[in-house]
C-alpha cells in the first residue's frame, strides 16, 4: 500500500509518499510496525494525539481498518480557511 | 455549485458578482473571504499552503453537501488557494446563497468551521526568522460541535 505524508510529518521522515509491504490490519497497528523501524519514524510518530490519519482519502480514527485500503495518509491536525 | 482548489489567485469580488448574478431567484447571498494575516511584527514573507490533492476535491465536496442537506441552499460556492500566498492575499472563500438569509449566515460559518479542520490543508508562515507550521486551535476543534 502507499503510506504518503503531510506537513511536519513529512518534514520529520524527509519523505512524501513510500510503498509499505504490511501485514497491519489497523492504522494502530501500522503506525506501531512505522514507529519501530528507526529514530525518524519513533519521532515523527511519538505523540498520536498530535497526528491525523486518512484512509483512502477520508478521514478516520486510529482504530479504524486498513484491509484491503490502497492509501493511508498520516497529518498533522489541518489548518485550513 | 463549485469546489475550485487552486494555486492561481482569484477576485473575490468578481466571484462573488458572478454568484450573485447566477442566484436570482434566491434573495438571500451571504459571502466569507480569509485574507493573509500579517506576521504581528509585519515580518512574514509569504505563507506555504500544502495540500493532499487526491483528498481536497473530495473533502470540500462533502462539506458543501453537508451543509446542503442541513439548510435550504440553492447555490454553494467554495474557492481555497494552495501554494505560496503574501500578507493580504485572499486565501480562501465560500458563498452560500438561499432564500432565507438565517440558512445563508448559518450555512456560510458552517462550511468555515468545517474548511478550517476538516479539509486537509497546513499552513506554513515563512519569515526572516525561520519557518513554523501553524497550530490547531483547540477553539477550532470546538467550534464544529454546535453543529
Amino acid at each position: 500500500m502507499q503510506v504518503v505524508y503531510f506537513a511536519w510529518v513529512r518534514e520529520r521522515l524527509g519523505l512524501a509518499k513510500e510503498t509499505v509491504e504490511t501485514t497491519a490490519t489497523t492504522v494502530t497497528e501500522l503506525v506501531a510496525e512505522l514507529a519501530a523501524r528507526d529514530e525518524r519514524y519513533a519521532f515523527a510518530f511519538s505523540d498520536i494525539s498530535a497526528l491525523r490519519c486518512a484512509v483512502d482519502q477520508e478521514l478516520v480514527e486510529f482504530d479504524a481498518s486498513i484491509t484491503g485500503a490502497s492509501e493511508v495518509a498520516f497529518f498533522p491536525p489541518m489548518t485550513g480557511g | 455549485m463549485a469546489v475550485r482548489v487552486q494555486e492561481a489567485p482569484f477576485g473575490a469580488g468578481d466571484e462573488l458578482d458572478k454568484f450573485t448574478a447566477g442566484a436570482a431567484g434566491s434573495g438571500a447571498v451571504v459571502s466569507f473571504t480569509g485574507v493573509t494575516r500579517d506576521a504581528e511584527d509585519g515580518s512574514l514573507d509569504h505563507m506555504l499552503i500544502e495540500h493532499y490533492p487526491a483528498m481536497t476535491q473530495k473533502a470540500l465536496e462533502q462539506i458543501e453537501a453537508d451543509a446542503r442537506a442541513r439548510w435550504p441552499l440553492d447555490d454553494v460556492l467554495i474557492i481555497h488557494r494552495f501554494g505560496v500566498l503574501r500578507a493580504q492575499d485572499q486565501i480562501m472563500m465560500v458563498a452560500t446563497a438561499s432564500r432565507h438569509r438565517v440558512a445563508a449566515f448559518e450555512a456560510a460559518e458552517f462550511l468555515m468551521d468545517y474548511l478550517k479542520s476538516r479539509a486537509p490543508f497546513w499552513k506554513k508562515e515563512v519569515t526572516q526568522d525561520g519557518a513554523d507550521w501553524v497550530a490547531s486551535k483547540d477553539e477550532d476543534e470546538q467550534a464544529l460541535n454546535r453543529w
